[in-house]
């Protein structure tokens, strides 16, 4: 990966842009980041979701997979507290999310990023702002954030682009940028619901490099997709766990993936 | 500083990026500002009433609160001798002061609207008039009356109060009218504001969920939208007070002869309190969207 060296910054992206490709991931028997104990959800008497316990690790990859409809936005949406569940016990970052207000919410946000599978914008804001945006709720927007931003434009392919507005952009720029802004303030997690449904091979690869390294300082990322080559990929280079969500119950999938 | 105060003051200060969050709408702004406008100059005629109310009742008050006369209708032979009589009743009675009869040509001036300045008072069988003033103690009217009967027998006490009464209520009743509908002025205000600020509050659900998206507390949210429409609340409100004061200030002033209605304006330092008319608009407009946004913010989470 070719990434920016020694070049002075000083934010939270410069970090994982500057970081020795060879830092050895965190340690797994740490707290999990994300910590699912017989989570169950349900909406309008039917239950989604079922008796899921399960552990993310700092430092862990996981897939997720399953047919459409089965939950996996559900459970991507459990995971950032987007929603709250019916049954057991969920946890982010050791709080549990029943009790928690919408300002611990939201400041529990800033520690995950999300790449939505619609990916939302602000239509009103540049690109460049759109992706500063995590910045600017957390007043992190400073000179060495702006630099920051510059390089992680160039590295998506949005340099060019960092003027235009959301509505201007194709379906790839869009999840380019929407991986951006997940990732601008380098959170301990990453959630991507098919980050790389429209854009093609080669920026597919580069995205998925983009999680690794993020991946081998530390940060716990879990990408819903149903792209296979993708998981091949990953699998090759890191030390991934692919789960699989059928009959409302979330397993690990065989070793034919 | 109170945790209170200092959020306040940080959601009006805010920056300039966080205010960008919120796009700019079209239709909430001219509205805010042409509410603000109305009402902010509704309020300087209402201060304007109010003020002018309370001066003329305290001027009323002031007046008509110390003063008393002693009216003697007595036959010619006898005015000078009951006159007599009645100085030294007044000047022996506690709480009675500045005791004088009135000269022929001070009774002629007070008939004179009514019967023209050539009366001839020589002829006519006028009452002498006597004017005293009370003492900060008072005096016993009922007594007086009951010692004015036995030594004075024509003489009627006038002690003012029954004319003082209804005139100090009625001009007190002007100006809790003038306060109420300030208060009203600024409900309404409220009111609109409210309604603005849920429309744009409503209109933007989707930057709402982007922002809550990348962490974006309540208060960040709430703010943006809050220091828009105080902003616009006070912009409005200054243009309509100042075009309330210039309107106050051409309308004709007839002085202390005045009544209520061509006595409406400020005096003196009281010129300052419409300047406090786009400030409390602000405030209004803040604490409303504050409402407001806090109330939107919990039904979209």
């Amino acid at each position: 990966m070719n990434r920016a060296r020694g070049s002075g910054t000083t934010g939270p992206v410069a970090e994982w842009l500057a970081s020795d490709p060879t830092t050895p991931p965190a340690p797994m028997d740490a707290a999990p980041v994300i910590s699912f104990d017989n989570v169950a959800y349900s909406y309008g008497g039917g239950a989604l979701l079922t008796d899921i316990t399960l552990d993310l690790a700092p430092g862990s990859f996981h897939f997720l997979t399953g047919p459409s409809g089965a939950g996996k936005t559900t459970f991507l949406k459990l995971c950032y507290a987007a929603l709250t569940p019916t049954a057991g016990d969920l946890r982010l970052f050791e709080q549990p999310v029943t009790g928690l207000d919408r300002d611990g919410v939201a400041h529990l946000r800033r520690r995950i990023g999300v790449v939505h599978q619609d990916c939302q914008f602000l239509d009103h804001l540049s690109v460049a702002e759109n992706v500063a945006l995590p910045l600017t709720v957390a007043g992190m927007d400073g000179a060495a954030a702006r630099r920051d931003l510059d390089e992680l434009l160039g590295w998506v392919g949005l340099g060019h682009r960092r003027d235009a507005r959301p509505p201007e952009l194709s379906g790839g720029e869009r999840q380019r940028a929407a991986l951006a802004r997940a990732v601008i303030v380098s959170p301990d997690a990453i959630l991507a619901d098919e980050p790389t449904g429209n854009v093609d091979w080669d920026m597919s690869q580069r995205l998925l490099t983009l999680l690794l390294e993020l991946n081998r300082m530390g940060r716990a990322v879990m990408i819903a997709t149903h792209d296979l080559s993708l998981i091949r990929a990953a699998k090759s280079q890191v030390q991934a766990r692919v789960l699989r969500i059928a009959n409302r119950q979330v397993q690990v999938a065989g070793a034919e993936l | 500083m109170t945790g209170g105060v200092a959020r306040i003051l940080r959601a009006v200060r805010g920056d300039a990026a966080s205010d960008r969050v919120v796009p700019p709408t079209g239709f909430t702004v001219r509205l805010t500002l042409f509410t603000a406008a109305a009402m902010a100059f509704l309020a300087v005629f209402a201060l304007a009433l109010s003020l002018a109310a309370g001066r003329l009742a305290d001027r009323w008050g002031d007046e008509l609160a110390r003063g008393a006369t002693l009216r003697i209708s007595a036959p010619a032979d006898q005015m000078d001798r009951q006159v007599g009589a009645a100085l030294r009743v007044l000047e022996t009675t506690p709480g009675v002061t500045d005791v004088r009869a009135l000269s022929e040509a001070e009774q002629r001036e007070l008939l004179a609207p009514w019967f023209g300045p050539d009366l001839p008072l020589d002829r006519l069988p006028i009452p002498q008039l006597i004017a005293f003033s009370e003492t900060a103690e008072g005096y016993d009217p009922d007594g007086l009356r009951l010692r004015l009967q036995a030594e004075v027998p024509g003489a009627v006490l006038d002690d003012h109060r029954r004319w003082r009464r209804p005139l100090v209520a009625a001009a007190t009743g002007l100006r809790i009218l003038g306060w109420s509908a300030l208060a009203l002025i600024f409900g309404a205000l409220a009111a609109m504001v409210t309604l603005a600020a849920n429309a744009a509050l409503a209109a933007n659900a989707q930057v709402i969920a982007v922002l809550r998206l990348v962490g974006a507390t309540d208060d960040y949210i709430a703010g943006a939208f809050v220091r828009r429409f105080t902003l616009r609340a006070l912009c409005g409100a200054a243009a309509g007070a100042a075009i309330g004061l210039a309107a106050v200030a051409l309308m004709p002033d007839t002085g202390d002869a005045a009544g209520v209605l061509t006595g409406i304006g400020f005096r003196g330092w009281h010129w300052l309190w419409p300047l406090a008319v786009p400030a409390l608009a602000a405030l209004t407009a803040l604490l409303a969207t504050r409402a407001a946004a806090r109330r939107v913010l919990g039904s979209l989470a």
